[in-house]
């Protein structure tokens, strides 16, 4: 059943394949140039549980859903990762979150650590009593000479905790097992029940530098199965506000980057920088997070002629400062020296593994949610997809430069000219028994927040995927074969979020 | 003889550690920030001499041992440099070589006692520290033999009060080799950016840093003292055959020494603003860089002098 971006479907109306069906119809789509964006389980009334499968068509736009039953008694099913690499990451979240066994998955751990949600034993019996990651064991290599690294889950800088384990023969990696989880905070379960008020505001926390990304998405499913249309300004008030926190990541990266490689002078510019844009958010906002901006229905912040002019001037200026700034920091060689060929993901196994965003882009991947599955204001104004082909941190660094200069470039183009419209228009209830899907490009890449309603006017399932969820096993592979000096500065040109992955 | 050490001493603690007190600031400055204070160095020692050091219950006496033993040994070097007007208090032929191998010594404490710690990273600093040291020891006994050439002794107080007006019109272009062979040794010893980022809190790819990880309280203290006087030590050595200048006048003897120190933090500072981090694989390229300079530059001295 296909889907538009934003759109929903009945329950109902989603066909329910066979098991054997439901692998051969995933298999055949990704083989023949679909994506797999996400694919999750959900618990029936019968007691069952009903795996979703929903497939990205980029060229048509279009989301396919597929699922299938697994039954009550025999809660397991053939692993698809061995032969679709994407998958992995998604069949350990469905055994731990629904202890529902993928037969013949080849590194099953859980991804974080808490009983399931099914209330019946886990896979993992110990699960809860011993939460340590590192009670779980790890891929290792055997001989004398090769050595482990054990980094966090605390970490000398002010960062999240995540715990890496590298093997390392001398200076090389020859593996890096990433092992997070210690961020769960159980957001998928909070956010089902009838409380669409409180489900806002815990959509902007789920991961604190998205702010704008994730609570866009939620409000977009909401709008969806309650039929709401969202107001133009209000439409371009939220690109706005997702296009400035771009930017203040994107450049905030670029200085941190700078700063891991040893370059002092762009990072502290870049750092100043990152204010700025934040002093933006803020003004618009009153949060320079951007929170308690997006409701369902429209926003909560009118942006006025004399705040958008102000807007405009600034950006002329801060472009001009961006210019200036990544010229110094793109134009030193021991800075270029230090950014290619470290970390290279290629096209193919970027293609294998799923990735989206930046870190895709710089792959030469074209998956851009804002081009390809362009809702609200983006589809009437194209954002120049920006790419690279290298996969290495100078790729990831390239691309994030280009998609600041265009990000502020469309800014200035919509700034002044915003449509004249209200700015929040009221929101129904919500239409029972339906599955509605929102995709938001976030600064990380693809956000996809899937909504499955009940019928009391809320949802009973509600599934958060954070582009971190596809990107973070690509820097375990971007990782081999690397020297482990390098990784802190590879991390950086990643930039994945903890707690958008743990939820 | 004693109180000319305690008065060596004295200004050689006083000195050390304005200079890397230079250095931030210049690196804060060109940043576009205001910075710590020139005293920040200070401050921080004054603090970390206050606090106890705590250890972790799996070391053993070489970890305890190591601060003591790097700062005595750096402390008894800096005997062996004048400091401005003022004469080295302990010097004879062949000092060079108590000096290269106290510091060796000074090295292979830091090494036993990071890895007496069991740490994984500490280990892996060790190994870096043990490894660029071999290629920077090498070059600095080369210069030394080259500058020992040229001052027709090998004692470091001749070799440093040598006249070097006359070797710059004799050999300019091996005092040059010299000089920028010097420079790089004087960056790698005091893990300054290329070779080392003394900045990042990243323990992967330090260096120096990884290794005083553990260190806390009055260790630590001893340590980056420690780090400061080496940094004095080099500096001392290079100041001097950079800026031949002698007056008749102590005071300004004095003055162009202070000028020099300062100027030669304040180009440290401006290299480590001005370029990033060598990755690791390819700092060996630049210390065999250094050495083949070294190498030249004894060469042609010899054939000169």
């Amino acid at each position: 059943m296909n889907l538009f971006n934003g759109g929903n479907i009945l329950l109902a109306d989603i066909p329910v394949l066979t098991m054997e069906e439901f692998r051969q119809e995933v298999l055949y789509y990704c083989h023949s140039g679909a994506r797999l964006q996400n694919l999750f389980a959900s618990p029936e009334n019968s007691g069952k549980v009903r795996l979703y499968a929903i497939l990205g068509f980029d060229e048509e736009a279009q989301i396919r859903v597929q699922s299938t039953l697994v039954s009550s008694d025999n809660l397991q099913y053939q692993s698809l990762t061995p032969v679709l690499l994407a998958a992995q990451n998604f069949e350990r979240e469905i055994a731990e979150q629904w202890a529902v066994v993928p037969l013949g998955h080849p590194w099953l751990k859980p991804l974080r650590y808490h009983s399931n949600y099914r209330g019946v034993e886990d896979l993992w019996a110990d699960i809860m009593t011993r939460p340590i990651p590192g009670a779980y064991p790890f891929y290792g290599v055997d001989s004398d000479e090769v050595h482990q690294v054990a980094v966090g889950p605390v970490h000398a800088g002010i960062i999240e905790p995540g715990h890496f384990r590298f093997q390392c023969h001398g200076e090389e990696i020859l593996h890096l097992e990433i092992q997070l989880g210690y961020q769960h905070r159980g957001i998928e379960p909070m956010l089902t029940g009838n409380d669409l008020k409180r489900s806002v505001l815990l959509s902007e926390s789920i991961a604190g530098d998205t702010s704008i990304g994730h609570s866009t998405a939620f409000c977009e499913v909401v709008e969806s199965l309650t039929g709401c249309v969202v107001p133009p300004r209000a439409q371009v008030i939220r690109a706005v506000a997702l296009e400035l926190e771009r930017l203040a990541n994107h450049v905030g990266d670029l200085g941190a980057m700078g700063m891991d490689a040893g370059f002092l002078p762009s990072s502290s510019y870049f750092g100043r920088m990152r204010g700025d844009y934040l002093n933006l958010l803020l003004a618009l906002t009153g949060n320079r997070f951007g929170k308690g901006l997006c409701r369902p229905g429209g926003v909560l912040f009118d942006l006025d002629q004399t705040m958008s002019d102000d807007f405009c001037n600034k950006l002329v200026i801060y472009k001009k400062e961006f210019e200036d700034v990544s010229e110094l920091l793109f134009s030193r060689p021991s800075v270029l020296a230090r950014f290619e060929n470290i970390g290279v993901i290629s096209p193919m196994i970027a293609k294998q593994l799923g990735l989206v965003g930046p870190v895709a882009r710089a792959s030469q991947q074209e998956r851009d949610v804002r081009i390809e599955y362009s809702s609200g204001i983006w589809q009437f104004n194209h954002v120049p997809i920006s790419l690279s082909a290298t996969g290495d941190v100078y790729a990831r660094a390239l691309v994030r430069r280009q998609e600041v200069l265009r990000s502020l470039d469309f800014l200035l183009k919509i700034l002044p000219t915003l449509p004249k419209s209200s700015i929040s228009s009221p929101v129904g209830t919500i239409k029972p028994n339906a599955f509605a899907v929102s995709l938001v490009e976030g600064w990380r890449g693809e956000i996809m927040h899937v909504g499955i309603s009940n019928d009391q006017g809320g949802f009973s399932r509600y599934k958060v995927k954070d582009p971190s969820f596809h990107n973070w096993f690509g820097l375990s592979v971007a990782m081999r074969g690397q020297q482990i000096s390098d990784f802190p500065l590879c991390n950086k040109s990643f930039n994945l979020s903890y707690c958008g992955h743990d939820l | 003889m004693i109180t000319t050490i305690l008065i060596h001493w004295l200004l050689t603690l006083l000195f050390a550690p304005f200079f890397i007190g230079v250095i931030t600031k210049v690196k804060a400055v060109i940043a576009g920030k205001i910075g710590p204070s020139l005293f920040q160095s200070y401050y921080d020692l004054a603090r970390l001499s206050q606090k106890r050091s705590v250890y972790s219950s799996g070391v053993t006496w070489v970890f305890r041992l190591a601060p003591m033993i790097v700062l005595a040994a750096v402390l008894m070097v800096s005997l062996m440099i004048p400091i401005g007007i003022f004469k080295a208090p302990v010097q004879f032929a062949g000092d060079i070589l108590v000096l290269v191998y106290l510091f060796a010594l000074v090295r292979f404490f830091m090494i036993a006692g990071s890895l007496d710690t069991g740490f994984s990273m500490e280990g892996m600093g060790a190994s870096r520290e043990a490894f660029f040291s071999c290629l920077t020891e090498v070059t600095l006994f080369m210069n030394l033999l080259a500058l020992g050439l040229l001052a027709h002794s090998i004692s470091l107080s001749e070799m440093i009060g040598a006249n070097y007006p006359v070797s710059w019109n004799l050999v300019g272009p091996s005092m040059l080799l010299i000089v920028a062979s010097l420079f790089i040794v004087l960056l790698a010893e005091n893990c300054r950016i290329p070779i080392d980022d003394p900045d990042t809190h990243l323990e992967l790819t330090m260096i120096h840093e990884v290794m005083l990880l553990e260190h806390s309280g009055v260790d630590l203290a001893f340590m980056m003292y420690a780090s400061a006087i080496k940094f004095l030590i080099f500096s001392s050595i290079l100041v001097p055959i950079i800026i031949p200048v002698k007056s008749l006048d102590p005071f300004i003897n004095l003055a162009i020494y202070l000028g020099g120190m300062t100027g030669l933090a304040v180009l440290v500072g401006c290299v480590e603003t001005s370029m990033a981090r060598l990755r690791l694989d390819r700092v060996r390229h630049l210390l065999l860089i250094s050495f083949a300079l070294a190498f030249f530059g004894l060469i042609v001295t010899w054939w000169r002098a």
